[in-house]
């Protein structure tokens, strides 16, 4: 008896790497553009967390004998009208990136989740008000919404977070109220109601653990559009306030003048913005294609 | 089909109601008093009034609600958004002159969008999986990933120090000069819809793999018609039909994608006009576009949804 038992333990070799591991392998072995996004975006992670270490200047670190020099050695992204390095203000661009990015895109996610699934479940009068709240919010551009924000409450990124957060978070609860209309008739959750399990319980134990792989796709593609959002606002001078080196603001404002002597001024920024978006969304899509079949081909 | 008509403008009724409501808390009921902020930044506007006036013209010195209803039933009644602050003519005659042009630039762009997204979509899903299909594919997630900010100030830029050229930001109305006027417009229209196709290119592939695999089409392959014919007449008009909601889930993306490159290129429309406001504060102006914007939308998306009616008879009976 013990020997058939031990033969059982020892055929079943299991795999050392652990879930994560695992999905690395799939991402690489089934999605390689997706994977190489996906290493582009952690270097964007590392770049905007380390930025303080990696730029060789300061933000704002002004050198008048420098003005608008094109790259060098020295200044691979050039210099801008006042002696700044480019490179360094686009490291620090990628800060503001990220602390914005992950914060308004994880708001939004967070009420995303909250409204989907009080709305997914409980459905009825509730659900019905609601979907009609979220048909007349999601009617007003998202750029038209925060522009009026920011006429009334002045620029600055608590509130570029909070309205970005509010905005995405409630036109994204959608996406999560539709996961949760097909999770909720499951049989499992027939069983729970049964059982007399209470709604909380259902939710958090039942419904929230099979709805995460389109909340992680949520999150992820919500990232790409909060960045690119920012960065329109920026341009239009109504982000971040200057100094501060927003992706967005550095193509606009004093510098755009100076791009006609200093072309570089319009690129590397550019650059920046559409690599950092483009690699995010193709990291997002082929999440999406891994994690959740569903919903492949839509957006 | 009028039941279908009827039941559609029905339920806009809540949405607008909620939409209304939506701009007016925006505005009025933010932490942060509005004339505050006018006359602490010493505003054009509020320069040569006191505070009293302002709270008067702006219809502050009520309770909230009388606000609401007494703004709403202007609005509704009389057509009345209220005087601009800045230079005291009405917001509605103001909006009725931008409003054509945004809806003109946005009109280009969104036939710029469908010109490029259904003949790509179409090949990507015909030559499924090949190379064709992969760069289609990468490419529209590029320009979905691509600011459009960025492309119009590289279109300002280089063009004028390579070769001495810039683009033409002297307005000139449609009515004026037809010619002139288009090919101001053309520029941002292109880059606008550029920016649109990607979304629009994906779901064309997706629809036409899925008509694709249907019976009608296998028929038709099997009676040995020309793969034009069967790709033309049989698949894409079946597929073509939820591309047409798409055109309604976009506007919000065409009005606001056209305010950037309305500040770029100088175009005097919605977005500019928005613009100059906020730079004024002159809030009635704010208001005005802000509710028109969310209701244009509104309105195409109905008509988006009646067409689906007439396009594809099975919604109607539903």
């Amino acid at each position: 008896m013990a020997s058939i038992a031990d033969t059982a333990v020892t055929t079943a070799p299991r795999p050392a790497r652990g879930p994560f591991m695992r999905f690395v392998v799939r991402l690489v072995r089934e999605k390689p553009l997706g994977a190489v996004c996906a290493a582009i975006f952690m270097l964007f992670l590392f770049c905007g967390i380390f930025a303080d270490v990696l730029a060789p200047y300061g933000m704002n670190q002004i050198s008048p004998l420098n003005r608008l020099k094109p790259p060098s050695l020295q200044y691979p992204f050039g210099t801008d009208n006042l002696g700044r390095d480019m490179l360094s203000r686009c490291l620090y661009g990628a800060q503001l990136s990220v602390i914005i990015g992950f914060c308004a895109a994880g708001l939004a996610t967070i009420i995303s989740v909250v409204l989907g699934i009080l709305t997914g479940y409980l459905g009825g009068k509730f659900d019905l008000v609601t979907q009609r709240f979220v048909d007349a919010w999601m009617s007003f551009p998202d750029l038209i919404i925060l522009i009026v924000v920011v006429s009334v409450l002045g620029p600055g990124m608590p509130q570029i977070i909070a309205t970005l957060g509010l905005l995405l978070g409630i036109a994204g609860s959608r996406i999560i109220r539709s996961a949760v209309v097909s999770v909720r008739e499951n049989m499992y959750v027939h069983a729970a109601q049964s059982t007399g399990a209470s709604t909380f319980r259902i939710l958090w134990r039942h419904i929230l653990p099979n709805v995460m792989p389109p909340v992680i796709v949520l999150f992820t593609t919500r990232l790409g559009v909060v960045i690119l959002i920012e960065s329109g606002l920026s341009f239009l001078g109504l982000g971040v306030p200057p100094p501060a080196p927003t992706w967005g603001g550095m193509l606009s404002g004093a510098g755009r003048t100076f791009m006609y002597q200093g072309p570089w001024l319009a690129l590397a920024p550019g650059l920046c913005l559409t690599v950092v978006v483009y690699a995010t969304n193709m990291f997002g899509d082929a999440l999406r294609d891994l994690l959740d079949p569903r919903m492949r081909g839509s957006r | 089909m009028q039941a279908y008509i009827a039941r559609r403008l029905l339920a806009l009724i809540p949405t607008l109601f909620f939409a209304s409501l939506i701009v007016f808390v925006t505005v009025r009921l933010i932490p942060g008093d509005i004339i505050d902020l006018m006359l602490s930044s010493n505003d054009i506007s509020a320069g040569k009034k006191s505070r009293e006036q302002l709270e008067m013209a702006l219809g502050l010195d009520q309770p909230m609600y009388l606000q609401y209803f007494r703004w709403i039933y202007a609005i509704l009644i009389q057509g009345d958004f209220g005087k601009s602050l800045w230079q005291n003519t009405p917001v509605a005659e103001q909006l009725l002159v931008r409003l054509p042009i945004t809806f003109e630039l946005g009109a280009l762009a969104l036939l710029v969008a469908l010109a490029v997204a259904i003949p790509i979509g179409v090949y990507s899903a015909i030559r499924q999986d090949s190379a064709g299909d992969y760069v289609a594919r990468s490419f529209s997630i590029l320009m979905l990933s691509v600011p459009s900010f960025w492309v119009g100030t590289m279109v300002m830029v280089f063009p004028s120090i390579w070769w001495g050229w810039s683009p033409d930001v002297k307005f000139v109305p449609f009515s004026q000069d037809p010619l002139r006027n288009l090919g101001q417009m053309a520029i941002p229209a292109i880059i606008l819809g550029c920016a649109l196709s990607a979304v629009t290119m994906r779901l064309t592939r997706t629809m036409m793999l899925e008509v694709l695999r249907q019976d009608y089409v296998r028929t038709a392959w099997a009676k040995g018609l020309d793969e034009k014919l069967v790709v033309v007449r049989h698949a894409l008009r079946n597929a073509l039909i939820p591309v047409v909601t798409l055109i309604g889930l976009q506007a919000p993306l065409l009005i606001g994608g056209a305010v950037i490159l309305e500040q770029i290129f100088v175009i005097p429309g919605m977005g500019l006009l928005l613009l100059d406001a906020v730079s004024q504060r002159d809030y009635p102006i704010i208001t005005g576009v802000f509710l028109i914007v969310g209701v244009a939308v509104m309105v195409i998306n109905l008509i988006v949804d009646l067409s689906y009616g007439v396009l594809d008879p099975k919604v109607r009976y539903r």
